[in-house]
């Protein structure tokens, strides 16, 4: 049932309307996507840096994963008309009661392994659908998603991790670690939060950790309890190494950095001082719980949060969306915010 | 209030030899008709939603839109009108025998066979006709336009960047459209065999919608072809 008009990427920057016929809305919720955002994953595909095997396999496809939407009709009766909703883009097709949703090879994820929320329409089941308050900032909003990675990710640390968290460092000046290290100081406000880049612009943006370090100018009787990794490509190398060298015994290290290369890790070391290393991926239906029960407790949140929107491009044709995903490569840090408009 | 209308009037005589009016032909699984109606009914804007077609086939629509779609209480098919704005009339005269209007009150009208509509067009024809009254909405022309008045040789070649093409919806406050069209004389009314034009010729403003290149008419045998070919294609 219904046409719905798909916009999908059919080679590096080059995007097509297709149009699909949903075959039933039965118990479906049909959404009609209003905020998106880019993320590094949607931009690697439309810049083409993924291997040819990967684009060919994955193109034609709608792009994009963080997004929230309006309600125009439920059929199953969990929301109102115009509700205003986060979208999941995982999607498990099994249930498994040790592994979680996120990390089921089985699992589907939008812009992945199947389309994104560039569309028309997005219809959905109701589980992929969470609820947002009808004031929250929209444009925050729409990196729901991103927040709840960092969400799950401090949930992991927070089980696999000792309990002495005096100093906790987080590398990476981009939009990952300036979430990450926004969610520690919130929930480890007892916790000393240190930040590690590169950049003296994007650090500068970070007012609210205790202590800020250029990676090349950490003191050295500095320590640290914990470390999460937000740096990926080929910046992991140096940064692992980094966090080696400085971590306690038997710290853990959160790897959310995603690269494109095998990374050569220190492996005496970790063994010497009894490290956990562990990644953490994605997220799950009840980390975006979680995260809008943040954003709706810590306003302050969402206004640092607002600080990292460095575009918010109307799209209302084709020619905004390659504007929008340009402009977002053109900027070294922050969130590009789409009003979906087309 | 908010209504739509769908024009299903045309028998489609343009679609060669075929039985059944053209909004009935099968577009992928399903009717053109009903492909276009859920544009709507998905849409909660709207108050009712208004099916007009031929006298004889008013059986055979509403046993398809019961047939295809769940909860069709939103949806009352009645019968057309000769014309393009007599159908347009009916659906006013039906709203008005079954609601109380105020002057903001508007109508869609939509034709039935233009399944490709967006949400955003459909969103910025409600908007714009509460803003000015009436809207239109149309796509640039990409064609040069000729004017002809015999048919055999040019009268006039206005300029390109000035002209668009007209699609739908077309969407007007209903109570004004009413109030203009009821004082044209017949000959007027057989003259002015759009509704947009019933407001320019008024001295009116109409706004501009923008339409999109894929909001096609299937109005030729070749239209379903294309039609058919970019839903399938993956």
């Amino acid at each position: 049932m219904m046409i719905n008009t798909i916009y999908r990427l059919v080679s590096p920057k080059l995007f097509e309307e297709t149009y699909d016929e949903v075959p039933d809305l039965k118990n479906q919720v049909i959404v009609r996507p209003t905020h998106l955002s880019i993320c590094q994953a949607d931009q690697r595909y439309y810049q083409g840096s993924r291997d040819p095997e990967t684009l060919g396999e994955k193109l034609p496809m709608a792009l994009i994963h963080e997004g929230i939407g309006k309600v125009v009709k439920d059929d199953t009766g969990t929301f109102k008309n115009n509700d205003i909703v986060a979208m999941i883009p995982n999607t498990p097709v099994e249930n498994d009661e040790v592994i979680a949703e996120n990390y089921l090879r089985s699992s589907k994820f939008r812009a992945s392994g199947f389309d994104g929320f560039m569309q028309d329409y997005v219809v959905s089941t109701p589980e992929r659908l969470v609820k947002l308050p009808k004031d929250i900032n929209k444009e925050v909003a729409s990196f729901t998603e991103l927040v709840s990675v960092s969400v799950h990710a401090i949930n992991r640390f927070s089980s696999i991790s000792h309990k002495r968290k005096n100093r906790i460092g987080v590398w990476g000046d981009g939009n990952v670690g300036y979430i990450t290290s926004l969610l520690l100081k919130l929930l480890y406000p007892k916790s000393e939060i240190v930040i590690f880049g590169v950049h003296d612009e994007k650090l500068s943006l970070f007012g609210f950790v205790d202590e800020v370090f250029k990676i090349n100018e950490v003191p050295n009787n500095l320590c640290i309890d914990h470390a999460f990794e937000c740096v990926g490509g080929i910046g992991s190398l140096s940064a692992t190494e980094q966090i080696i060298d400085i971590i306690n015994p038997e710290g853990t290290i959160s790897l959310l950095g995603v690269s494109e290369y095998p990374i050569a890790i220190n492996t005496r070391m970790i063994l010497e001082k009894g490290l956990y290393f562990f990644g953490s991926s994605r997220s799950s239906r009840a980390d975006f719980l979680e995260t809008i029960q943040i954003f709706e407790r810590h306003p302050r949140m969402i206004s640092y949060l607002e600080n990292i929107i460095n575009n918010t491009i109307r799209i209302k044709d084709l020619k905004d969306i390659n504007k929008a995903f340009e402009k977002d490569f053109n900027s070294n840090f922050g969130k590009t915010v789409l009003i979906w408009d087309k | 209030m908010i209504f739509a209308a769908i024009l299903a009037g045309g028998i489609g005589t343009r679609m060669g030899n075929v039985e059944k009016p053209k909004q009935f032909l099968l577009l992928g699984d399903k009717p053109i008709l009903i492909h276009t109606i859920e544009k709507f009914y998905i849409n909660n804007a709207f108050n009712e939603i208004i099916v007009l077609c031929p006298k004889q086939w008013i059986s055979h629509t509403k046993d398809l839109i019961s047939r295809y779609i769940d909860d069709s209480n939103c949806i009352k098919v009645i019968e057309g009108g000769n014309l393009r704005n007599d159908t347009i009339m009916n659906a006013i005269r039906y709203i008005e025998d079954n609601y109380e209007l105020s002057e903001e009150d508007i109508i869609v009208t939509h034709d039935s066979v233009r399944p490709f509509i967006t949400h955003r067009i459909i969103e910025e024809n409600i908007k714009y006709a509460i803003d000015y009254g009436a809207c239109d909405t149309v796509i640039p022309s990409s064609d040069t336009i000729i004017e002809s008045k015999d048919g055999k040789f040019i009268n006039s070649v206005p300029n390109r960047q000035n002209m668009y093409q007209g699609q739908t919806p077309q969407s007007f406050r209903i109570l004004k459209l009413k109030e203009l069209y009821n004082v044209l004389s017949n000959e007027e009314k057989e003259l002015l065999t759009d509704a947009a034009k019933i407001f320019s010729s008024n001295d009116e403003q109409v706004f501009l919608v923008e339409g999109e290149v894929s909001n096609i008419k299937i109005t030729y045998p070749h239209d379903l072809k294309v039609a058919n070919s970019i839903l399938k294609e993956k």
